[in-house]
């Protein structure tokens, strides 16, 4: 475990390189001997390239190869024939390989495998991927050691059972494989303690003291360790299962690293109460850029991105280098803008999370951070892309863009003080993963649904997969798992008498080939740059100019011709939609961009960073360590309404204007306000309030309605505690979860995922924007007549923690039961002006459709009586 | 108090005049002829789910054709027509009948007891569908209207066509709502696709647009009610 820059890639390498040192020379290919898995091809590239110098000097006998999707035809075949010593690929890579036909025989000499960037990895459903193969390699090759490579987390534990087997694996499914005992041995040598090594990182693995800064983990688990301690036998796998501690990697810890110069930018004035641009930063953006070698600028959305990038080109009189980097912007400027990177021609670089991972970028002596932290260990990740070296400290600003933020940003600097991190818990895993993953293993051979069970149960994300759900999904991939029997005669994988399943032909594993992987872009479509014919304005030539980079395909559908909006660092001004292309031109200079932001805020507060907020605000004796203006700011409240304690929920009544409005502060994060937000007007409006909408940020929520909350408060004393009851989770949240669009678009990844709706086609080419059939329709129609089908369920765990957050929204509801403080007010606070400000920006999914017709339907009959 | 009831149920299902006959926009997407006791449905496209199954392996929920004849079941019961138009493209393919569950069929013959039931000829079943009740044709008249599948070319007062699966959106506010429509400028209609997985086409494609070179209204099915959008307020795609 180590920030990045203490070289725990190359270390991950180093046994490989020295067993393979010692092995010497082969008169012929000897077989794979260690793989690498990184999240990025362009990591597998970049790692590739830095193992070639070593091995070249130390002229050692070693062949390493990458295998992405890049990779020719002809050279994945000479590699399956041939294979290198060392192959470096990603986790989708990775699953086509051990679906491979050959990859028993590929994997059987593997020895040793390598999963960088392992904590970014193990949060997502490529985790659950990933853990899948690295379930069958350890079954293929018995003995396997498995390295992960990690940033600090806060339950370093999670990593170590991702790596090793959670139960005893059966023999390999090839014919002529090792013997069971191969098998138990793997699992044996792999259990808990099995090196001394462990004991000495477990006592500093917990993550309260500072000693784990900047510490290298490398964890190892079997074949390497000589004297394997045997842990008691295991009973047959299965959720019940769990009295006996789980097998454990072994954690190996060197501490060091130096401490980052990590300051909150304090401009000495008053910060807006809301937004996130931090506009008024950018001149003393600008100059940090300017006193620095190469400075990263991070931003939390794309829009922030080009906001950004913007506005320091309009202050960049010296005309620096700065480029913009995003993952919508066109590949091959991306390309561009690394290349222009790592060759140090450039002196700063606006980004989002497109280079949060470890590719080294060079000279970078400054990271500022635009905006929200969100939680501590992503900005201590992002802290770390300065200054690339263990021995020295990397420089980094936060720079707040609202009062709110101002608190956060402190909360992170206290976080990163302590290196206390909030890295997510461990990922269930995903049942639409598994689906790929089995019809993926009856495409490499037929299986044994018993042992294929025992394989997948012995994966950590896996290890409560019960047998009746494994069973489900087999059904769902032979046949789509329906009550009604309808494609029995089509069925992907048959049952042979032997009692094996198999794919059921050619096709069928050539479309699994097509779709594999756990990434759901969303629709997008390309942007390019029409030209208008002179003399016609109006009229837009298509596919004349270049293609600047894609926009999601929903926020296409949003716009209307005539509608202005930045991207890839211009205004644009839509003219329609070609085809599959998003038809724009230029602004006119000096135009202000009108659609505010084609994605929210990425990230959610991290419940971590949310609580020393709530901890912040409520110990006016931190207010010191905060600049003196965000301290008057929490005095006003004080005086004008109350500061909620740490644990309480403030909720302030008052009305303005002709409406009454509601304000509630969770410190929840955006997408479980969301939720409440839908919830509660859903109560309101059954107690007869008449909610007209709400508004949600980080921080709390607003809603409004046209009859007045506080005098009903008043009648009635429980009614806003009954309001924030935890049985809202029920029944209402149930219905809403139906009808959300929030939840279709979740239903439409598991349904991707699971190969229910294929993206590719053998034979066929498409793009993103030709679906097929929407699956918005299909899931009416699966909910309504077969509520408990496997996707459903598979949405349904996806949306406790997902776009939903309706796990987190449970939590907060138990949290603050009996502790809610409401203030009945004449007029707005201090506090609740930040989430008003946030009335009419954000948009809000899938409700009131019905209004916004209504709205169009008035135009029609206004101009009817006109 | 009553003006209001009636003023509220005429929207929910909206009446229009098209060739001197009174039509009702049905908010499932059914046209209601009270004068002829006739419900029409356009684009039933029953068992499009089992085509995927069947052309390329992927398995939909199978239960689309349930889902819409419950959707004709609930229009037939409310109305209870002597006469009920499948105005041409029913089945999504020529083999649909075929992978028909028998539970469905018997759906089908149960909808037609006691009616006169005719099966207009449309694009992707211009076959007979073979096995099920009713009677085929490639139009049919009812006073001043005619219904066929595919809207001509040239305007034809009084037609109602299907074939096109009108849809509308409405943006507003960085947010967009699309619904199935019926489109119309009095004198001629396009009806949406009953289907429960049938697409849309925007009303304002060239295909659509082009058949109403004076304007139209798109009338869109809301989630309680019909609403009344003109040209102008309708986004393209």
């Amino acid at each position: 475990m180590a920030p990045t820059g203490a070289g725990k890639t190359l270390a991950g390498f180093l046994p490989s390189l020295v067993a393979l040192a010692e092995r010497g020379p082969q008169k012929r290919a000897a077989g794979l001997h260690t793989l690498y898995v990184s999240p990025l091809k362009a990591l597998a590239v970049d790692i590739a390239r830095n193992l070639d110098a070593p091995v070249a000097e130390m002229a050692l006998p070693v062949r390493v190869e990458t295998r992405t999707g890049d990779t020719p035809a002809h050279k994945r075949t000479r590699q399956i024939s041939r294979p290198p010593d060392i192959l470096l690929t990603t986790p989708e890579q990775l699953a086509l390989l051990i679906a491979h036909r050959e990859a028993a025989e590929f994997f059987s000499g593997l020895r040793c495998v390598v999963l960088d960037e392992l904590h970014a990895l193990v949060t997502s459903k490529r985790g659950d991927l990933l853990s899948l193969a690295l379930a069958r390699l350890h079954r293929l090759s018995p003995g396997l050691a498995a390295i992960g490579l990690s940033a600090t987390v806060r339950e370093p534990d999670e990593l170590r059972k991702y790596l090793v087997p959670q139960g005893p694996l059966p023999s390999s499914p090839s014919a002529g494989a090792p013997s069971r005992s191969h098998a138990e041995m793997a699992d044996t040598v792999s259990g808990p303690g099995a090196n001394p090594l462990s004991r000495a990182g477990e006592g500093q693995g917990e993550g309260s003291g500072p000693s784990e800064r900047g510490a290298i983990s490398t964890r190892r688990a079997g074949a390497p360790d000589p004297e394997p301690s045997r842990p008691p036998p295991q009973p047959s796998p299965g959720p019940e299962r769990g009295q006996i501690p789980p097998p454990m990697a072994d954690l190996v810890i060197v501490a060091g690293g130096a401490k980052a110069d990590l300051r909150m930018l304090d401009l000495g004035r008053a910060l807006p109460i809301s937004g996130h641009t931090a506009w008024h930063s950018m001149p003393a953006i600008y100059e940090l850029i300017r006193e620095h070698r190469t400075t990263l600028v991070f931003v939390n959305t794309r829009l922030q991105a080009e906001y950004t990038f913007q506005e320091l080109w309009r202050l960049n009189d010296d005309a620096l280098p700065i480029a913009i980097h995003h993952g919508s912007l066109d590949a091959q400027q991306r390309r561009r803008v690394e290349a222009a990177m790592a060759a140090g021609q450039l002196r700063a670089i606006v980004c989002t999370a497109t280079l949060d991972l470890g590719i080294d970028w060079g000279d970078v002596d400054l990271v500022v951070n635009v905006g929200a932290p969100k939680g501590a260990s992503r900005i201590m990740q992002r802290i770390g892309r300065a200054n690339h070296r263990m021995d020295e400290p990397s420089k980094a600003y936060l720079v707040p863009g609202n009062r709110f933020e101002m608190l956060e940003c402190q909360a992170a600097l206290d976080a990163v003080e302590e290196a206390a991190q909030d890295t997510p818990d461990a990922r269930q895993g995903a049942l639409d993963v598994l689906a790929q993953h089995v019809l993926g293993m009856a495409c490499a051979d037929a299986f044994d649904p018993l042992d294929l069970y025992d394989e997948i149960v012995s994966a950590a994300p896996y290890a409560g997969l019960t047998w009746e759900s494994f069973e489900q999904v087999v059904d769902y991939v032979a046949t789509g798992g329906y009550a009604l029997r309808a494609y029995e005669r089509f069925a992907k994988i048959l049952r042979g008498p032997d009692g094996l399943w198999r794919v059921r032909d050619a096709r069928t594993a050539q479309a699994y080939r097509m779709n594999v992987g756990t990434i759901v872009e969303a629709a997008r479509v390309r942007v390019r740059l029409g030209r208008t014919l002179r003399g016609k304005p109006g009229t837009v030539l298509p596919k004349t100019g270049r293609v600047l980079g894609e926009i999601e395909d929903e926020f296409a559908e949003t716009l209307t011709v005539g509608d202005t909006f930045l991207f890839a660092g211009e205004t644009l001004r839509f003219e329609g939609l070609a085809e599959d292309e998003c038809l724009v031109t230029r602004a006119p200079a000096g135009t202000d961009p009108a659609i505010p932001s084609y994605a929210g805020s990425k990230f959610p507060l991290s419940t971590f960073l949310a609580a020393r907020v709530r901890a912040l605000i409520a110990d006016p004796f931190a207010w010191d360590r905060l600049p003196k203006q965000i301290g008057e700011y929490l005095l006003q409240q004080r005086r004008r309404s109350v500061l909620p304690g740490e644990r309480d929920l403030l909720v302030e009544t008052f009305p303005r204007g002709k409406r009454y409005y509601l304000t509630a502060f969770p410190f929840e994060g955006r997408l479980a306000h969301q939720t409440l937000g839908m919830l509660l007007t859903r109560r309101l409006e059954r107690a007869g309030l008449r909610p007209l909408g709400f508004a949600a940020n980080d921080y709390g929520i607003a809603i409004w309605t046209t009859r007045d909350v506080s005098e009903r408060a008043a009648l009635d004393p429980d009614f806003i505690g009954d309001l924030f009851a935890v049985d809202m989770l029920g029944d209402d949240l149930e219905a809403w979860l139906d009808e959300s669009a929030m939840m279709k678009r979740t239903f439409r990844q598991c349904a991707v995922i699971a190969g229910l709706i294929e993206r590719h086609h053998p034979g066929q080419k498409k793009s993103g924007r030709q679906v097929t059939i929407s699956t918005d329709l299909i899931y009416d129609v699966l909910r309504k007549h077969q509520p408990d089908h496997l996707l459903l369920r598979a949405a349904r765990q996806d949306a406790a923690t997902g776009l939903l957050d309706v796990r987190r929204l449970g939590m907060m509801l138990e949290r603050i039961q009996g502790r809610i403080i409401h203030r009945s007010l004449d007029r707005v606070s201090p506090l609740s002006v930040s989430v008003m400000l946030e009335i009419g920006r954000e948009r809000v999914y899938g409700e009131g459709a019905d209004e916004i017709l209504a709205e169009a339907e008035a135009e029609l009959l206004q101009e009817a009586l006109s | 108090m009553a003006a209001g009831l009636r003023l509220e149920k005429t929207h929910k299902h909206p009446t229009l005049m098209l060739a001197g006959e009174t039509l009702v926009l049905d908010l499932c997407g059914g046209l209601w002829l009270p004068e002829h006791r006739t419900l029409i449905v356009s684009d039933l496209h029953l068992e499009k789910g089992s085509s995927y199954a069947a052309r390329s392996g992927q398995f939909l929920p199978p239960y689309d054709t349930r889902e819409t004849l419950a959707c004709l079941h609930e229009a037939v019961v409310r109305h209870d027509p002597a006469r009920v138009v499948a105005l041409g493209d029913s089945f999504h393919d020529a083999r649909g009948p075929d992978r028909m569950e028998p539970g469905d069929r018997a759906m089908v013959a149960a909808l037609q007891e006691g009616r006169d039931w005719v099966w207009i000829a449309g694009n992707h079943d211009a076959a007979v569908n073979e096995g099920l009740g009713g009677r085929y044709a490639d139009a049919l008249t009812l006073g001043g209207l005619v219904l066929r599948h595919e809207p001509s070319p040239e305007p034809v007062p009084g037609e109602i066509a299907g074939h096109l699966h009108p849809c509308g959106k409405v943006a507003m506010r960085g947010r967009a709502v699309r619904r199935r429509c019926f489109v119309t400028d009095g004198s001629r209609l396009v009806m949406p696709a009953f289907g429960a997985y049938a697409g849309g086409l925007n009303v304002r494609d060239k295909a659509i647009d082009g058949l109403f070179p004076g304007g139209f209204t798109a009338h869109l099915l809301g989630d309680g009610r019909v609403f009344a959008i003109g040209r102008a307020q309708l986004a393209r795609d």
